[in-house]
């Protein structure tokens, strides 16, 4: 397994959502992804900067990588803070599950737009979830 | 501060997103749809999405919260141009616009706020 790191965006602000989205989108064609999933990559990392600015004490960071393994070619994405972190993962994502009037639809619908997807979360630590999507 | 132009065309205001909005610029310019409602007694917004290619859940809840408020003011919104690959995320990532009427360009968007008005809404 290979993994080449390629970016990373630092999340202090809400401008740094667009950043990252907008590189983990420029690092995924660049990969050779088609248009759609483009798209929902870096819709997810949107969601996922998002939880950062809203949740995560607005100091985090996002990195973009290009993943190979065993002949398949894909992009790993890490985002992680130093915040509160998250006391029941399985409640976060649920979805509906929201704890400050959000549609609770970041965690659980970047799942479904990525292939692998984790979250690990330490209370008083952070959180750090991340995820990939397979060319 | 960074503006999204709204003009004024047979009484409907018109607004094309043309860059990658974050949010408080979305806020923004949800502020400045409701404000020209009031001034200009608008009845029909019309939204183009065709130069956007990410919306993600913050965007989408702004975007219908807006449709929900102009209407609230008396007006009625019309979204259109969302890209194909931008429905498919959406639907995936769990937003179906709820209670927003989008049509696939801005001539049948027109079409549908004429038809909207005739009828009523
Ligand atoms: N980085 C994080 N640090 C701490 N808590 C988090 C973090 N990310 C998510 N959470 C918690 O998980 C919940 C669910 O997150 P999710 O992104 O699914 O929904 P939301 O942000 O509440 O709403 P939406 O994303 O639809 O606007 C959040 O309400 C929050 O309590
Ligand atoms: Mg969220």
């Amino acid at each position: 397994m290979s993994v080449t790191q390629t970016e990373t965006v630092r999340v202090t602000s809400e401008p740094d959502i667009v950043t990252a989205r907008q590189k983990a989108r420029q690092v995924a064609k660049q990969i050779g992804f088609s248009m759609v999933n483009q798209i929902k990559i870096a819709t997810g990392v949107s969601e996922l900067a998002r939880n950062i600015i809203k949740y995560g004490g607005s100091d985090g960071q996002v990195e973009i990588s290009v993943r190979e393994e065993n002949g398949k070619k894909g992009i790993l994405i890490v985002c992680s803070d130093q915040g509160p972190g998250i006391e029941d993962i399985d409640q976060a994502m649920q979805d509906g599950y929201t704890t400050a009037g959000g549609l609770g639809a970041g965690l659980p619908g970047t799942k479904r737009l990525m292939d692998e997807f984790k979250v690990e979360s330490t209370v008083g630590e952070g959180t750090t979830v991340t995820c990939c999507k397979w060319l | 501060m960074e503006r999204i132009p709204i003009i004024k065309i047979e009484g409907m205001l018109v607004i094309s997103v043309q860059t990658d909005l974050h949010d408080k610029l979305a806020l923004q310019l949800q502020e400045d749809i409701l404000n020209h409602i009031q001034d200009t007694g608008a009845r029909g917004i019309l939204i183009d999405l065709s130069a956007i290619d990410i919306v993600d859940s913050f965007m989408g809840r702004v975007l219908s919260d807006t449709a929900h408020m102009a209407r609230i003011l008396g007006a009625t919104t019309v979204i259109v141009g969302i890209q194909p690959e931008v429905a498919i995320t959406l639907v995936e990532l769990g937003l179906d616009l709820q209670g927003v009427h989008v049509a696939l360009n801005a001539d049948r968007g027109m079409d549908l706020l004429r038809q909207l008005q005739r009828e009523g809404f």
